[in-house]
């Protein structure tokens, strides 16, 4: 609000939509985060040795001793008989929640191996629900590639835990998407001060602490992959408060202000809440913008965060989007954004990589955002780039990371300056009058 | 079904990628689902490599699977000749597509594509990364190797080494260069730099020098019969299985086996006396069999470790895996399941652990140290120096490599003298490694009274929580253990760490063994002697 609406926006933008090879993690990847997120799950994928070398590759080669999360392979005898391998697979799962009985809910995650063969993983959720009730609920949601792409396996996993939430009649604000737990306390913090309340969070920290929804429930998403999850709230009667997404000071606030005017807060009090770390944002992230500023930027597409980033890099950080591709859009959900983000970039939807690479190579952008399998190569070549899985393994939502968001940009440009600075050569001479002893 | 948490090899495809990534002008069509696109990052990101891997994936959808998948196979495999021209293509499958069975090889065969189209079969539920590696590359050499007249002068191919290889860049290089001093040329190396049309002049070397079996082993068989090739069996890693390499290349080839080994110095800095307190260190060893298999002769005959465990994920490679370890007294750990090797580990407390990224996390949790000898390994094991693990500058690394998580001989004598030093304790790691200690409260030492009424003294037993309880819980149970005296334990306390483990197990061991029910001072000193070497 710190600025005006552009005089055209996104929204109407046609969309080129393209499909062919896709340089995307599948829905698998979201286990990384969801697994740390809520701290008593286990997600156990029904897949193949593919998927458990994915999981260990996609988070950096085992960074856990031991994770939250395995893989159950799939070997040549269960694809022949699938009564066979849902008895292995109540082995199994018998098997870990005795190993780990600190375990108090269970995902089943399909794969694309488990869809191929058509292996019923509801059915077998439903069959280990009874078995281990009351002290674990298992639940299934598919985060195969034929079926998500990357983020979308958050979607599917929270999607599929809204039917079995408790109901209520009570006036709830849910906040829906996994934030790092430093944002997440921020976001409450600033709710409270608002005085909206009682708030709750999908996904929470522990199974005991899952929300209850209703007809009286309205949410507000904070993530813009949620598109499934947004579907399942609604089925249930809840609410969606669409909003800008809480990235950058410009985000942050339209995102807040929107759920406060649902709650009958006054601008006033709001402006007074919010005034100082509003001002934080802006300073913190002006430093970066210096940077940024008249810079051209291109995404690939990776995690569905691409239009509310464009719009924030845009209208905060002075950088002119030439393409924002994303694998996938949501106008209903992304729309207050796409209102915002100026006109000018193409929008792009789904991928063939090969095309896209030539696009980017045309548009000679100063910035590319894209996956960790084109980084590399691009930076070969002599382009300038930000992997995008950072901006989800990094705090970045709301007032108090609105800096740290702008700093994932704009380094990679600092340090393409560093590099290619001209040449500094000191001087390492004790020059003529100086001896060891220090005697001339 | 079995339960994974990591894994040490990759699906088969991986093993193919990492073949078609290494060399040039090679294209690999893959039926795959998006997400399996994944693999590009191991060789992006882990080895940095500088440009993509030559991989088209077709990309299918759950929407296409009631449809066309196999016509968006042939628009892959036509559009990937197109755009990228290779002078040979491999098509296959990966886990998922095989289930679809649309036979990629008969789709790209009917493509009548200007180019030689080598279908590849990986079985995905079958077989892992090394296998899918090894037949790609014995897949290639049918297709494209023939016999053809030999060099003038005495050539040889070297065959194994994969993109994504543990230090393969550097192994090829130094080997090369060994080569060199007995007057070999390389005609051509593969499948590491090598093209198709390099594959297709493979015939007229005089014999193959095979560095990798896991990677390479089949393609020197059909090579042995179909171009009259002999191939080398020993692998050049450590001086004394460098010197037995250059002999049987001798044989090979009628060449002198000597060599300058001027620049070898693994022998002097074992026979050094600051290396004396190398000698004896308990050493646990696991990777890939030929690694392992290498690394143990070096461990036991050039430095003096004593080998205490050893064991490859490798299933193909037991025997000879098994045959090794009997060598030296071992059962081998035959194993590719994380859980049971850390266990292993645990049982056997060894003080030095060589093995794999996973081994690495091992020691990290069971507060031992580490280094890394084998694949898989992290992107820190692709270092931007020259760092090779064969021949003589190979020897030198490991040296180099293996010495360096251990603490120094001087230090360890420092601990052991004044261990309760505040800043200087067994704690706080070793002093050449930065960003480790951390600083114990003066007074932390635990009060007698608090030992005398049965309570542990904190940091009892191991010098980290997570591995001191770890080791004690997967150390197999002693049948009725005898009670620690309050003295003794304080005087257990006093042993540095990394031998404390050891010496807990001997005392209680020789306890049960004399019937002794009361651990004293006494006792632990009598264990101490009566193990002492």
């Amino acid at each position: 609000m710190s600025l005006d609406s552009p005089a055209r926006g996104c929204r109407d933008t046609p969309v080129l939509k393209e499909r062919g090879q896709r340089e995307v993690f599948c829905g698998l990847t979201g286990i990384i985060w969801l697994h740390r997120k809520m701290q008593d799950a286990f997600f156990l994928v029904v897949g193949s040795r593919t998927c458990a070398h994915l999981l260990q590759s996609a988070a950096g080669v085992m960074i856990f001793a031991e994770p939250r999360f395995g893989t159950a392979i799939l070997e040549e005898k269960d694809l022949a008989g699938l009564a066979d391998a849902n008895t292995e697979l109540d082995r199994e799962v018998a098997r870990l929640l005795t190993r780990r009985p600190d375990i108090k809910q269970l995902f089943l995650v399909g794969s694309c191996p488990s869809e191929v063969i058509k292996l019923d993983l509801a059915r077998a959720a439903e069959r280990l629900t009874t078995l281990h009730a009351p002290h674990v609920p298992v639940y299934n949601y598919s985060g195969s590639g034929i079926e998500t792409t990357f983020t979308q396996g958050e979607d599917a996993c929270l999607a599929a835990m809204v039917p079995t939430l408790a109901a209520t009649k009570a006036r709830d604000l849910l906040v829906v998407g996994a934030l790092p737990d430093v944002v997440e306390d921020q976001c409450l913090s600033l709710l409270a001060q608002l005085g909206i309340g009682p708030v709750r969070m999908l996904p929470a920290r522990r199974a005991t602490d899952l929300p209850a929804v209703g007809p009286e429930t309205v949410f507000a998403l904070v993530q813009p992959f949620l598109g499934d999850t947004h579907a399942a709230l609604i089925r249930r009667g809840a609410r969606h408060l669409p909003a800008a997404f809480p990235f950058g000071e410009e985000g942050t606030t339209l995102w807040l202000w929107a759920v406060a005017q649902e709650f009958g807060i006054s601008r006033a009090h709001f402006d007074a809440v919010t005034a100082a770390p509003r001002a934080r944002a802006a300073k913190a992230v002006a430093a970066h913008a210096e940077t940024l500023n008249g810079k051209s930027v291109f995404f690939f597409p990776d995690s569905q965060l691409e239009i509310p980033l464009a719009r924030f890099l845009a209208r905060e950080c002075g950088m002119t989007p030439l393409e924002v591709g994303t694998p996938f859009l949501h106008a209903a959900i992304t729309g207050p954004d796409l209102d915002l983000l100026p006109e000018g970039p193409v929008i792009s939807e789904g991928q063939d990589v090969d095309r896209q690479l030539d696009r980017q190579h045309a548009a000679r952008p100063d910035l590319t955002v894209c996956g960790l399998g084109l980084a590399n190569p691009l930076e070969a070549k002599g382009h300038t780039t930000k992997w995008a899985i950072e901006l989800v393994f990094t705090p970045v939502h709301f007032y108090e990371q609105a800096g740290d968001l702008a700093a994932l940009f704009s380094r990679p440009l600092r340090r393409k300056a560093l590099l290619t600075a001209p040449i500094f050569r000191p001087e390492i001479s004790r020059g003529p009058g100086q001896s060891p002893g220090g005697q001339p | 079904m079995k339960l994974t948490l990591w894994t040490y090899e990759g699906p088969p495809h991986v093993g193919a990628m990492r073949v078609a990534t290494g060399m040039t002008g090679l294209h690999y069509v893959l039926h795959a689902p998006q997400g399996d696109t994944y693999a590009d990052l191991l060789f992006t990101m882990i080895e940095r490599r500088n440009h993509r891997p030559p991989v088209t994936y077709t990309t299918f959808q759950a929407r296409d699977l009631g449809a066309d998948t196999a016509n968006l196979f042939k628009d892959a495999a036509r559009d990937a000749y197109a755009r990228f021209t290779p002078q040979a293509m491999i098509v296959g499958a990966s886990c998922t597509a095989e289930l679809i069975q649309d036979d990629p090889g008969g789709l790209a065969g009917a493509l009548d594509l200007p180019c030689p189209v080598i279908p590849l079969d990986l079985p995905s539920y079958q077989r892992k990364e090394n296998f899918g590696a090894d037949e790609t590359f014995h897949q290639l050499c049918r297709a494209l190797a023939k016999p053809m007249p030999r060099t003038e002068q005495i050539t040889c191919n070297i065959l194994g080494a994969t993109a994504l290889g543990f230090r393969h860049r550097d192994d090829v290089a130094e080997i090369t260069k060994l080569l060199g001093l007995m007057g070999i040329s390389v005609n051509v190396a593969a499948p590491l730099g090598a093209s198709p049309a390099d594959i297709a002049r493979m015939g007229q070397a005089h014999f193959n020098v095979l560095l990798y079996p896991e990677t390479g082993e089949s393609a020197a068989r059909w090579l042995e019969r179909a171009c009259v090739q002999p191939y080398t069996k020993c692998v050049p890693i450590g001086v004394g299985a460098t010197r037995d390499f250059l002999h049987e290349v001798a044989a090979l080839t009628g060449l002198s086996p000597q060599v300058d080994e001027s620049a070898l110095r693994l022998p002097w800095w074992s026979a050094s006396v600051d290396s004396t307190y190398l000698t004896g260190k308990r050493v646990f060893l696991f990777g890939d069999a030929t690694h392992v298999i290498a690394a143990a002769r070096i461990a036991a005959t050039e430095i003096g470790f004593e080998v205490v465990g050893m064991g490859c994920y490798n299933r193909e490679f037991a025997r000879p895996m098994r045959a090794a370890a009997k060598a030296y007294g071992l059962e081998a750990l035959i194993s590719d399941d994380y859980l049971e090797v850390e266990d292993a580990i645990a049982a056997a407390a060894p003080e030095l652990i060589l093995g794999t990224q996973q081994e690495r996390h091992i020691g990290k949790r069971l507060g031992i140290p580490c280094a890394v000898i084998s694949s898989p390994v992290h992107v820190q094991d692709f270092p931007a120096r020259y760092s090779p693990q064969m021949g003589f500058e190979g020897a030198n690394v490991i040296f180099d490599t293996w010495i360096h998580p251990l603490v120094m001989g001087l230090e360890e004598h420092l601990l052991t003298m004044f261990r309760e030093d505040f800043e200087f304790h067994s704690d706080a790691g070793p002093s050449h490694h930065g960003g480790k200690a951390d600083l114990r409260e003066m007074a932390e030492d635990a009060p007698l009274a608090d030992a005398a009424r049965g309570a542990l003294p904190p940091g009892f037993a191991s010098p980290r929580d997570i591995s001191g309880q770890k080791m004690e819980a997967e150390a197999p149970p002693l049948p009725a253990s005898p009670v620690w005296q309050a003295l003794a334990e304080r005087e257990l306390k006093k042993i540095p760490f990394f031998v404390r483990g050891k010496a807990k197990r001997n005392t209680e061991a020789y306890a049960s063994e004399q019937g002794v029910a009361e651990i004293s001072v006494e006792t632990l000193y009598e264990a101490k002697a009566h193990y002492a070497r």
